[in-house]
């Protein structure tokens, strides 16, 4: 059984390694065949006009930080959901329910995050 | 000698694979690069314009034309990056947009891994898109890509949450992962209409995660000269628009799979003189018809700021598609109509 799984894997696994030849072999050949003549100009980084004051890794806006926490929380409440819509059907109302009570206490948390302003993006 | 040639591929489990493989591979980037043209094309004519006419008769050479142009062109490592990872983040992307096609069913057993978690390892696929974007951001060490990686990101996790919702809705209906017997699952004519909601709500949101307009506020090209891969040139630039495109057909694809029947004719009709037609033909009008729509959103809707990119995603469609997945597993218990296993 463990190996009939692993061997619909398989071809997964034969795909990763084309995938990968593809595209590695993809920028080689390109870069053997285009005319490579870098200059300090043309490789400083791309901005209107004049050099850039300082690095471009400064300061960003903490809410795309925000973003992401939520995104983690909502990603595995999926997560958790995905093998219950499946065995929903043999789980009945008990599974049901207890799934609708996790639900809830989600629910609870993003309306402290929404009146929070967690998502308000000006 | 025909009979040798079919015999030593099929004895051979690795050399069969491997033609498989390519035979989607090579239709893809095929597929890829005339979709570039039929959005040039329809868009010109929604514009009123001719759209590319001078390489080929109509064209049709101009998608060929552009990747020779690309491949020959210098591949730029800007000074300030941090080159190893700036390289690897278009391969990545490239990678990852080839990968998931190894689940799709084409037609009735046409599916390269048929594996019971289909739509799981999709989701997961899918996920780490947005690493090679981020990537591509940070590394490049220009304020644009930054930028441009930042918004990218967290729009793609903001609508990643919806489609996770909208997937858990279909396998309610459906009962299993994979995705072949997604489509083979009967639904009732009510069931369908209890989906529409969400059906709306995944187009919408694949427009989103795939940096679509109105949703192209990662490229948005007249404050961001083109997002993340602004810093890329040639071969390294072209990876991340295959990918891109590739994502969108694969988006598509999918769609077709959760709502439309897949490869089965479209709202079963079961007219004798079609019955000829092959499932990979209407899996192909299909995934044509999505296509269209999303080209017909970017010549016609304006671009979306991102405050209310950022409302429509967590204050509409979050809420809305947990409630549905609450309500249509309420309905499915409550009238005892859930698949079981």
């Amino acid at each position: 059984m463990e190996q009939a799984f692993l061997i619909d894997y398989f071809p997964i696994f034969v795909f990763i390694m084309i995938a990968i030849g593809i595209s590695t072999m993809a920028i080689i050949a390109s870069w053997i065949v285009g005319r490579q003549k870098p200059d300090d100009e043309k490789t400083s980084p791309y901005e209107c006009g004049f050099e850039p004051f300082e690095d471009a890794r400064g300061k960003f806006d903490v809410r795309f930080y925000l973003v992401a926490i939520l995104f983690i929380i909502f990603d595995l409440e999926v997560a958790f959901l995905f093998p219950w819509a499946v065995s929903l059907g043999s789980i009945g109302l008990f599974g049901f329910w207890s799934m609708v009570v996790f639900l809830a206490v989600l629910t609870i948390g993003f309306i402290y995050e929404w009146k929070k302003g967690a998502l308000e993006w000006e | 000698m025909v009979d040798f040639i079919v015999n030593f591929i099929v004895s051979n489990p690795l050399f069969y694979t491997l033609v498989k493989i390519l035979s989607i591979v090579l239709p893809l980037l095929g597929a890829v690069a005339y979709l570039t043209y039929a959005e040039r094309k329809v868009m010109a004519a929604m514009h009123l314009r001719q759209g590319p006419m001078m390489v080929g008769p109509f064209g049709l050479l101009q998608p060929l034309a552009d990747g020779l142009k690309l491949f020959s062109k210098e591949t730029i490592l800007p000074s300030k990056s941090n080159k190893v990872v700036f390289v690897v983040a278009p391969i990545l992307t490239f990678i990852l947009s080839l990968l998931a096609w190894a689940v799709i069913p084409f037609d009735e057993g046409m599916v390269l891994a048929n594996i019971n978690v289909g739509i799981l390892y999709l989701f997961a696929i899918s996920s780490l898109g947005v690493y090679g974007i981020l990537m591509a951001g940070w590394a490049s060490n220009s304020r644009y890509a930054f930028l441009g990686g930042l918004r990218s990101a967290a729009q793609m996790v903001s609508y990643e949450v919806s489609i996770g919702f909208v997937m858990v809705t279909v396998l309610l209906t459906t009962g299993s992962l994979n995705l072949s017997d997604i489509v083979l699952a009967e639904r009732p004519f009510w069931m369908d209409m209890l989906l529409f909601p969400m059906f709306i709500i995944f187009i919408v949101s694949i427009l989103a995660e795939t940096n679509r307009t109105p949703f192209d506020l990662p490229e948005g090209e007249s404050e961001l000269c083109g997002g993340y891969n602004v810093e890329y040139s040639s071969m390294t630039f072209a990876l991340f628009f295959l990918g891109e495109y590739a994502n969108m057909i694969l988006m598509s694809c999918l769609t077709v799979v959760l709502f439309m029947g897949g490869w089965l004719p479209p709202l079963g009709i079961e007219i004798s003189w079609l019955s000829w037609v092959p499932g990979i033909i209407w899996f192909g009008f299909k995934v044509s018809t999505i296509l269209f729509v999303f080209i017909w959103a970017r010549a016609t809707l304006p671009r979306y700021r991102y405050d209310q990119l950022m409302r429509l995603g967590w204050k509409v469609f979050l809420p809305f598609s947990l409630l549905w997945v609450v309500l249509v597993a309420g309905i499915l218990v409550g009238t005892n109509t859930l698949p079981v296993l």
